[in-house]
């Protein structure tokens, strides 16, 4: 069992889970953010504040998703570690919009 | 003299309670970039608050939350004075005394009243008094539980009712590898507890369990959920709100538990829109006067009615569970209602005026909501309004922290221990785990913990 960050998040980036993860297991690159499996605890804290809906529980992971198993793993590895939140990117708001929330 | 909070001129800070909250207070003052110092009191010698003793024993991913807090606590501005009360060995007025700020963090300690008769028979009891017993709390180290009876009954419908029936629910197999205190596993082992009720006030569809705690009572080794189909029927203002997918998702995993044909030895019964009128019985707890509800009001504000239909039902064993409650504490300013200490936005209040450098954090600040993460978001608010006071905090000469502590509790003989000696203890409670299995074996009392600190 692990959370998962998918594309919705791509472009949008708005780190209202950062603000809310008890365990920093957060990363990010210039696009979106990632969860790092073996840090997350699994709390499910994130998923709620996200406003687009981008973060699933593994159980809960539609089979078109699934690929971000792995790339949340492997991303996660490499990229730095979000510990504060940060500015939604550019475009945010329209990002929103146009997946409809 | 210099800025507060620069190098010539650091700021103290003391921080009540080691739980969650006070450790994502600390992180917040590493992250604000000022020079500072904390010293965090906790009343036993033990930290972590919550994750140690309200966690339960087997969702050990969630406690490894403690690795984080852990690792704030060697920062070289962090010192911990464990078994230390504050309130009682020193007073918040001491603590202001010799500290710029103080935020407390003691988390909300009690459980609110069902406030009906027989409440206080032998055999009622509170989620709190359960958990803190199974999770090797000092506190709630001596109590005992009958669990003698064929049925118990859980009143409430959140993610602690949850855990107290799922620990009745589990055989000794499944909790034996669990951090688990041996006293409980022990009694836990002789249990006869076959029926355990669920009790919510509203409906399937108000239900506060999360998704992935319902789905743990699917997969029981000797323990079936059971729902009766008739119960998942929605008023019109419920099936509006599953639209919230939340809720939806809840409801559909009630509903695929329903008309399932139990084969465990126990079962775990989920039922809905009832409350308990009167706890009833000679000298101990018989039987529960329980009440049918009716839900009313627009969707997402529905509340719960009595109907005037009742009906008994016979239990040994009775656990209330809905919601806890903030204990007062003398000094500061107490919102009785709410059960936290009066504050806007974590600064505390008295009559509407702010008491300078008094703060607060996590749920004796907004009451007991949320979960582990949430409040990390609670203390970095605390902490951004303090640093704004920073200019305005009262410099006095003799706020010199931990030295002007250690002298006062000093005085007055209280044995105060550090961030090591609880690395001692808890080396020896991993160590004595492992014969058995566990993760670690509890110390449970505060005796043996001091006393393995006078043996190292």
């Amino acid at each position: 069992m692990t959370t998962i960050v998918t594309d919705n998040c791509k472009d949008c980036r708005y780190t209202d889970c950062v603000a809310v993860c008890p365990v920093e297991c957060f990363h990010y690159d210039d696009q979106m953010l990632y969860i790092d499996p073996e840090v997350c605890i699994d709390c499910s804290a994130c998923l709620p504040e996200c406003p687009v809906e981008a973060i699933y529980e593994e159980d809960d992971l539609p089979e078109d998703k699934f690929e971000w198993i792995e790339i949340n793993a492997e991303k996660s590895k490499e990229l730095p570690v979000i510990t504060d939140t940060m500015d939604p990117l550019p475009g945010a708001d329209e990002r929103k919009a146009a997946l409809g929330f | 003299m210099s800025r507060l909070g620069t190098p010539d001129n650091p700021l103290y800070v003391a921080v009540v309670g080691s739980g969650p909250s006070g450790f994502y207070a600390v992180d917040a003052l590493i992250k604000a970039g000022v020079e500072f110092r904390v010293n965090m009191f906790e009343r036993l010698p033990v930290p972590y608050g919550l994750v140690r003793s309200g966690v339960a024993p087997d969702h050990p991913k969630l406690k490894q939350a403690i690795k984080v807090y852990a690792r704030l606590a060697e920062a070289e501005q962090f010192n911990y004075i464990g078994n230390v009360t504050v309130g009682a060995d020193i007073s918040v007025d001491e603590l202001r005394a010799t500290h710029h700020a103080v935020i407390l963090t003691c988390g909300a300690e009690t459980d609110r009243r069902l406030g009906i008769p027989g409440e206080d028979l032998p055999g009622s009891y509170t989620a709190t008094e359960f958990v803190g017993w199974y999770n090797g709390h000092p506190d709630y180290r001596d109590r005992e539980f009958d669990l003698s009876h064929e049925t118990a009954v859980i009143i409430g419908q959140g993610n602690v009712a949850a855990d107290v029936s799922r620990i009745l629910a589990k055989t000794v197999d499944e909790l034996k590898h669990t951090d688990i205190a041996g006293h409980a596993l022990d009694v836990l082992a002789e249990s006869k507890i076959r029926n355990i009720y669920v009790i919510g006030r509203r409906g399937p569809a108000q239900a506060k369990f999360t998704s992935k705690e319902l789905k743990e009572f699917g997969v029981l080794a000797d323990c079936d959920p059971v729902i009766d189909a008739d119960e998942l029927a929605l008023n019109p203002a419920s099936e509006a709100e599953l639209e919230n997918t939340g809720n939806k998702k809840i409801y559909d995993l009630f509903c695929g538990l329903a008309g399932q044909e139990p084969a465990g030895r126990r079962r775990c019964i989920f039922t809905f829109l009832k409350s308990p009128r009167e706890i009833i019985g000679e000298g101990r707890v018989e039987r529960l006067l329980i009440e049918k509800n009716t839900l009313s009001g627009e969707p997402f504000r529905q509340s719960a009615r009595g109907s005037g239909e009742t009906f008994t039902l016979d239990t040994g064993i009775v656990f209330r569970s809905i919601g806890y409650h903030g204990i007062p504490m003398s000094g500061v300013p107490f919102d009785e209602s709410r059960g936290v200490f009066s504050n806007e936005q974590g600064r505390v209040i008295q009559d509407g005026a702010v008491e300078h450098g008094l703060y607060t954090a996590g749920w004796i600040k907004r009451g007991p909501t949320g979960i582990i993460g949430t409040n990390k978001a609670d203390s970095v608010e605390t902490v951004r309004l303090l640093m704004e006071d920073l200019d305005s905090l009262d410099t006095g000469e003799n706020r010199n922290g931990v030295a002007g502590c250690y002298e006062i509790l000093d005085r007055r003989n209280i044995r105060h221990i550090n961030f090591a000696d609880w690395k001692k203890i808890d080396a020896a409670e991993i160590n004595r785990g492992e014969p058995a299995g566990k993760p670690r074996e509890k110390y449970t009392y505060v005796n043996e913990m001091l006393a393995l600190l006078d043996r190292a």
